[in-house]
């Protein structure tokens, strides 16, 4: 506490201080995620913007309802919410690592950071699941008075409203949806999985450089640190795209 | 451990090392950002039996509301707990949350957009009366 009131008397910008108490390093981390934020926020922003121009928006409970194994089940926001927590425990175990690192307790951050690359592989895993589902999974579409099977992509959408009263294979026939639902998708969807996985490189360098004890030698665990915050965001853009296109 | 204080000199004042109430506090927002999580898919499994029916228009736009604020409070926890930035100096938080308040204007002008697009869509740009406004309804094939 002596530090907390310390703290509050200095004169942050009277010079030889460092205005924000902390690295370099880090305080540019937080920059970088603010600007990447703006990034993301404007691509989620686009999506709304054309959403909120069409008539007829398919509906994620219908498009997302598919689980591995679980064949042609009907299962709404299963596996969404599955890839959700993965990604919640996953930041849980980050933190975990930075903790360790605040101790210099190597054993600790080594296991941590260990998991949270599980967890990245394993929602990694997910997303190339759900994409090829997607894409290979062929739905009876009527096109120009012919019934077509085409299955989601970014030039295809079959999503659209049902025909009323046509059976194919026992299947409803639907017609084609907005284009765009694809291209937001796998743009917004595949944009994040890149930062998914330019994180777990960056863990698992963070990993090798824990094990070889570079950071024991340095004295601090800082790296771990900022590569802790890339993480946190990762997991915070997914709460906004799993709000954007799986809930609303 | 004394020796690490020493070597950032870009840190006047070190956060002392937390011991269990840090993850004491860790386990809280993991449950918090948890229960949250499931409300939200409580709020989204409610709406797809509504759609099952015919579900006022109201009611769809009161839970998106309400789901829309739960996801801002999870990243409000995340931000604050997990990125540390509640433990930071003020000064610092602003210049990270100031620059964000940006996209309210960001939101409302762009929603607007598209849903003046929407208007334009449904009128021939205004040519046709809005009253006729309705979606398209797909044709049955064997009329054609």
């Amino acid at each position: 506490m002596a530090t907390a009131q310390a703290q509050l008397d200095t004169k942050w910008w009277s010079g030889g201080k460092s205005p924000f108490n902390v690295e370099y390093g880090k305080l540019m981390m937080w920059y970088f995620l603010m600007s990447d934020a703006f990034t993301f926020g404007a691509f989620l922003i686009s999506y709304g913007t054309i959403r909120f121009s069409q008539n007829y928006w398919p509906d994620p409970n219908h498009v997302f309802n598919a689980f591995p194994g679980a064949g042609h089940a009907n299962l709404p926001l299963a596996f969404v919410s599955l890839m959700t927590f993965i990604l919640i425990i996953s930041s849980v175990t980050m933190v975990l690592a930075v903790h360790a690192g605040h101790h210099m307790d190597k054993k600790g951050v080594i296991k941590w950071m260990a998991w949270t690359i599980v967890g990245g592989f394993a929602f990694l895993a997910c997303q190339a699941w759900e994409w090829t589902h997607l894409i290979t999974g062929h739905h009876a579409v009527l096109i120009d008075g012919k019934i077509q099977e085409i299955g989601t992509t970014v030039t295809h959408n079959p999503w659209g409203p049902y025909v009323p009263n046509l059976l194919h294979n026992g299947e409803p026939v639907s017609t084609t949806g907005p284009v765009a639902f694809g291209g937001y998708f796998f743009g917004i969807t595949g944009f994040h999985g890149f930062h998914v996985f330019s994180g777990v490189v960056i863990n698992i360098i963070m990993l090798l450089m824990t094990i070889n004890g570079v950071f024991d030698r340095k004295g601090h665990y800082q790296m771990i640190e900022k590569a802790g915050l890339y993480w946190h965001f990762v997991d915070l853009v997914w709460v906004f795209v799993f709000l954007c296109f799986y809930l609303i | 451990m004394e020796h690490h204080v020493e070597s950032s000199t870009e840190v006047t004042f070190h956060h002392p090392p937390g011991g269990s109430d840090t993850i004491k506090r860790i386990i809280k927002t993991t449950v918090l950002l948890s229960v949250i999580t499931i409300i939200e898919l409580g709020l989204g499994l409610w709406m797809y039996f509504l759609h099952k029916g015919e579900p006022s228009h109201g009611l769809i736009l009161a839970i998106k509301g309400i789901i829309v604020i739960l996801s801002l409070a999870k990243a409000f926890y995340i931000v604050s707990i997990f990125m540390h930035l509640g433990d930071e100096i003020r000064n610092l938080i602003m210049t990270i949350v100031v620059p964000l308040a940006l996209f309210v204007w960001f939101i409302i002008a762009f929603l607007w957009e598209g849903d003046s697009w929407l208007n334009l869509r449904n009128t021939d740009g205004h040519s046709r009366p809005k009253t006729e406004q309705r979606a398209p309804e797909a044709k049955k094939p064997g009329v054609e």
